[in-house]
Parts: structure tokens; sequence; C-alpha cells
């Protein structure tokens, strides 16, 4: 799950890790009521979407840059109308962009130097890892790949956390200061902050030191670990669907997991490993996957119905392969959830049905029974070359 | 001889009375496996009754382990109390704890993890379908079933089974079967990104097992223990592994419905693990339909 820039501020004010000072804003009023608030006349105004590259972005409208410097609130607010309703596109946002519905007001600072600084959970050694670079601001991986020396990599017992000793050292390697104490105390609270919201990765990309020995977390993006969003509500509050893939939204609505990929064969599996298994064999007899999806070991009508919807809800989707390995569930009573299913939704599009396990022979007789334009498959192998053909 | 269990092991049920746990354990029970205790909080005292046996249910996991003998348990527990449940099983002293529940935080694995350094309970799991040994009954009948997985999709045999997935793994081993070869042992090591036991960890007691003649190997995107595994089937296995790795397809930096299966920074690629276990002299298929005949034909039967 992804949060936007202005609740990662809040989450850091939560914690005491120091930004600049700054305020959310709907509306172009409440932009120029942050600025006049923040009473300075360097401030920034950010275009609030889930996407990076919003500095050089362009909004559709024509108005050039998702983060601009202004001197005033009234040019807060002319900017902020601007941005607002509008639609970004960014170098990430593909074409369509994203419209912006928030934007950031905030005091702007004079850089000195600036520091990359993240953790995250590492799973190879089970323990979280500070990761920190003196060259913030830059793309981290192209820093790894070109410089391995300048990654500094600390890691932490997380039965005893993170230790003062450890901050010493990162101080010394990151070359702070007159400002290590205050880099100390962004670092504590910022591991805080990992550990009580269950985050898997925390970065912050730069932590900048101002001209005036001030350091601040400029920017940040948040990863949360999806299975410990249930008991942080307060973070859980911070989705945002419009942000996200509709069919995903909806996916999650009825226990799916469904991703969308840019081939032309649905797919639709009980299982996560078996699910990206079709994927592949789909792949393997010349097809592309239109999607993953995983209705969970189970596959309840209800669930295959909403599957069917998402599924169809792809006008690229030509053809659809049902892999079902029915261990314990009733084969038959899948089969009978899948030919509703598909009356419900009224399929019109190739659809070959691959059914194995419990009471099978039954299931397959349903299917074939059923005066629904499906055809039934026997092995992967089978259903995978019957649908790709299909679609040809 | 098989790995981990067989049909003498005694097992107890952590949330044996929740609707998922005793639908399990009754099967288990139906499979032959000798289901000997529950637990559930303030419940003890209590019976889980299934085909005419009685299986007492005990407030805590020393004492169901005490009274009962059990040396293994199995967790059905939800995953905000799943953590918890582990580390009750450790400390009670059993041998092996199987934690079939799936969305257990991370941190949560992260700490019982580390509590776990230096004990001798060995973990499997969590989120993952479990053990079975199969027995040599009608159907793989009267073996040991811990965990979700179909006994009936088994059959007695020589082949080891070890992968990260749930219904993939009962494709695979349906295949094997269906192919007339036969498992020592399938072990689901599960699908988070910390886990208890890894890939290499079952390979060593496979290539220990004298009743197992080879390997299947089922990993999938994310992470690097298949690469880890490959190097260890390299130094040390004389047996022939077959493997498949499952996200060939998978876009980039999207987490495919396990918690553990993500590609982040260009790590865990599909790509790379095959690459990895081809080199280690694993049978590598690129299609899931061919693992049971790539068996066939590494052991020379097929």
């Amino acid at each position: 799950m992804n949060i936007h820039e202005y609740q990662a501020k809040e989450l850091f004010d939560r914690f005491g890790v120091p930004s600049p000072k700054g305020k959310a804003a709907s509306t172009p009023k409440e932009a120029y009521d942050a600025a006049k608030w923040l009473d300075v006349t360097n401030l920034v105004v950010k275009a609030q979407v889930h996407a990076g590259g919003r500095g050089k972005g362009v909004f559709k409208s024509g108005f050039k840059g998702g983060v601009q410097l202004v001197d005033s609130p009234e040019a807060a607010r002319d900017v902020a109308a601007q941005m607002l309703g509008e639609v970004l596109v960014t170098k990430q946002t593909g074409e369509a962009g994203r419209l912006v519905r928030k934007v950031i007001v905030t005091e702007s600072v004079n850089i000195e130097r600036e520091i990359y600084l993240a953790i995250l959970m590492d799973r190879e050694s089970r323990r979280p890892v500070i990761i920190a670079s003196t060259e913030g601001g830059m793309d981290i991986e192209e820093v790894a790949a070109k410089t391995p020396e300048k990654i500094i990599r600390e890691s932490v017992n997380p039965l005893a956390g993170l230790q003062a000793y450890q901050v010493r050292k990162l101080c010394e390697a990151l070359g702070f200061n007159t400002t290590a104490r205050q880099f100390g105390r962004l670092l504590h609270a910022l591991y805080k902050l990992f550990i009580e919201c269950d985050c898997s990765m925390v970065e912050i990309n730069p932590v900048v030191v101002t001209t005036d020995d001030h350091v601040y977390a400029l920017d940040a993006k948040f990863n949360f670990d999806d299975n410990a969003l249930f008991r942080h509500p307060e973070i859980l509050a911070m989705r945002d669907p419009e942000e996200e893939d509709p069919r995903e939204v909806m996916a999650s609505e009825y226990g799916l997991n469904y991703i969308g990929l840019d081939g032309n064969i649905a797919c639709l599996v009980n299982g996560a490993g078996l699910a990206m298994a079709t994927m592949d064999i789909i792949k393997y007899y010349g097809g592309e996957p239109a999607n993953f999806l995983d209705v969970g070991g189970g596959a309840t009508k209800e669930q295959v119905v909403a599957a069917f919807k998402i599924i169809l809800g792809d006008p690229v989707v030509k053809g659809i392969l049902v892999n079902i390995f029915g261990g314990i569930m009733d084969c038959d009573v899948i089969a009978n959830g899948i030919v509703e299913a598909t009356r419900e939704v009224g399929l019109n599009l190739p659809l070959v049905v691959r059914l194995e396990g419990n009471n099978v022979e039954a299931g397959r007789l349903t299917l074939a029974g059923s005066q629904v334009a499906l055809v039934t498959a026997t092995t992967m192998a089978d259903a995978a070359q019957k649908i790709v053909a299909a679609v040809k | 001889m098989s790995i981990l269990v067989d049909e003498t092991t005694k097992v107890l049920v952590q949330g044996i009375t929740g609707s998922f746990g005793a639908r399990h354990a009754q099967l288990s029970i139906d499979y032959g496996t000798q289901i000997v205790a529950g637990v559930t909080p303030a419940k003890g005292g209590q019976t889980f009754d299934h085909a005419g046996k009685k299986v007492p249910i005990y407030d805590t996991v020393s004492a169901a382990a005490r009274e009962s003998g059990a040396t293994v348990s199995v967790i059905f527990v939800p995953p905000a109390y799943a953590g918890d449940a582990i580390l009750e099983a450790v400390d009670a002293g059993l041998e092996l704890v199987v934690c079939i529940t799936e969305g257990i935080p991370v941190m949560d694995m992260m700490r019982v993890r580390a509590i776990m350094e230096g004990c001798k309970t060995r973990l499997v799991g969590p989120n993952c379908p479990g053990i079975v040994t199969p027995g040599r009954g009608e159907k793989s009948f009267g073996g040991c079933r811990i965990g979700i997985s179909p006994g009936y999709i088994h059959k007695r045999g020589n082949v080891g089974v070890v992968s990260r997935s749930g219904t993939l793994t009962y494709e695979a081993v349906w295949q094997l079967t269906q192919a007339g070869y036969g498992q020592s042992t399938c072990v689901g090591i599960g699908g988070d990104p910390i886990n208890g036991t890894s890939h290499i960890d079952v390979l060593k007691m496979f290539n220990d097992d004298p009743e197992t003649e080879a390997i299947i190997m089922i990993g999938e995107i994310g992470g690097s223990a298949e690469e880890a595994a490959a190097e260890f089937v390299k130094q040390y296995v004389k047996k022939p592994v077959v493997g498949f790795i499952a996200g060939q397809t998978a876009p980039p930096g999207r987490r495919m419905g396990h918690a553990g299966a993500i590609i982040s920074g260009g790590q865990g690629t599909a790509a790379d693990k095959m690459k990895a276990m081809t080199a280690a002299g694993i049978h590598v298929v690129v299609s899931p339909a061919e693992i049971g005949a790539a068996l066939a034909r590494v052991i020379g039967k097929g």
C-alpha cells in the first residue's frame, strides 16, 4: 500500500521525524490559508499523486511542473488553482496521468547537502536493515550499481532495537558532525516509525542538511506490510483507491488477488503459485497472459462471478482460462459455480476450463452438460494449448 | 523411511475448534494420522469428536504435549495470534511446528525467528499447505497428513517434494502420482518472506533419506532462497533434482498473491533462479505441466 506525501508527513510529525513545516490543501483557498499560516516567503506547492517525477511533469491543461516555488499566499493560491482538479502526467503515470485532488504547501529550505536513508525488512537476514549513502537525491539503484562502496548497510537486531553505537557509526560514515545529534534523533524516530507501523520499507531521498544547520526529511516513500494493516486502521484509512487500478480495488473487495498485465488471455486460478504457473504456461504455448488472478484455495460461486466481471472489464481480453485444482473442495460445486457465473455475466468469449481434484468426474459432467459454450481440458498443457488456439 | 514425519508421529492441533482447523483435523484423522490432542484456550477439558475418536482438548500446548505425548504441532490460529501460538509450541519443547496460517505480519515472524534462534524446535511455514508422508493404503491412506493438502492425490514412493506453494504442489504431486511415481514426503515450506524451514533444510533431509531417490523442488519469484538451494544442490546433493519456478511472466514490483512473491530492485526473478538451478545441475522445466514427465526422464523409467 502506498500513501501520499502529505500523509507521510503526518506520520513523520507523529513520530518526531523532522520535516519542513507544511499543510495539505484541497482548494486554492486552503492553499492560501496554509501559506498564510506558514508566514514565510520561501514556499513550495506540490501536487499530491502516487507517482514520482512530479517536478518535471506536465498538466494536461498545458501548465508545467507539479512542484512550484512561490513567494506569497496569493501566488500559492494561484498555483494551487492550476493544479487542483487537473490531470498531471509524469514519466511514472503513463499517458493517462493522475487527477490531482490535493496539494501540499510547505516551507522551502536551502539545501547544503543531501543524504539517502532507508530502512527495509531484509528477508535473507530476517532483520531490519538501514541503508544510507552520502549520494542523496540520486537514483539509489544506480549508485549501488556504479559505486557500491558508497552504500552503507547497518543491520539491526530486532529484539534489541537500534543501538546508540550504530547511530554513531552511521553519523561518522555519512560525515555528520555539528548536525550529528539531529540526524541521530531523526534515525531513532524513523526506526520507531518503521517498527510500530509495520513498514516493509521506508525511504527518505533525500534527508537534507540546510545551510542553517537543520536536518529534514524532504521526501518519503513508504511500503506497508499488507498482512499487518488489520492492526493499523489509521494507516489503512490513508489508502487512496482513486490512485489504484479500479479492477484491483474491486478484486480486493471480493478477497481476490488480481494484477492486470498486458496480454489478451485472462486466467482465473485457485492459489497464488498455481496462478503464476498458469500465466507461465500460457506464455510457454505462445500466448500472453492478461492478468494474475488468484481466487484463493477455495473458489466460491460469488468469487468466480466477481472474477469474471473483473476480467471482462478489460477490453483487451480475448479468451479466458480457468484452472482449478480442487484438492479438498468438491469439483462439482466449483463446476456449478463456473456455469452459473458464466450465465450471470453473459460470457461470450472463448472459455477453457480445466478442473482437477476431488470428485472431478462429476464436475466435468456438469460442465459438459451445461449448454454453456465452454471447452473442457484435462491437463494444464491441454488447457493452455486450447485457449491459445482459440484466441489466435 | 521418510523425512520429518511418518505414520507413527503424534500430532496436536492448535486451533482445533475453529472451522478451518476442525475440518482439516477431521480429514487428517480420516487419512489415518495420529491426531492425539487439540489446543484451544478456555476449551480445555472438552473433546473433539470425529469418526468414533475423542481427541482431548487442552488450554495450553505444554499440557497437551505432556498428556498426549505429541511431538508435532500444526497451527490453524488466526494471523494476529499465530506468532504467539508458534512460540507457545516452541516453549513446550515440540520437535516440529507446522504453521498453516496465512497473513501473519512480517514483523511478528521476524521476532518469532529471532526468539527461536538456538531452539531445537523446527518450524515449517507459515502460509504453507503442510507436510504429507503418504501411507501405504488405498489412495495413500494410513499416512501422516499435517495441514491442508488433499491426502488422496498422494502415493507412497521415493520422490521427495519441496515447494513454496500450495495448489501448485498438489498439481506436481498429482502429476507424479498419475505417472506412477510415489512420494517419500511432500513438504510445503510456505509463501511468506520470512519462514521457518528453507529449501536447503529440506533438500538436506531428502539427500540423507535412503527412501528418497529423486527430488522435486518448486520455487517462485522473490528473494534468493532458490539460488542458495541451487548452490547447495551443486555441492552436496547426489540425487537427481527436477525444478520449476513459478512467476516467469510476473511483472517486477508487484506482489503475486504470496507475501514473499515479489521481484524487487531487479532481484528475485524467475530467470535468475532458473539459471542458477540449471547451472547447479537441476533439471529445470519451463512448463509446469512437465514436472512429472521430467522426473520420469531423470530417473529413467519414463
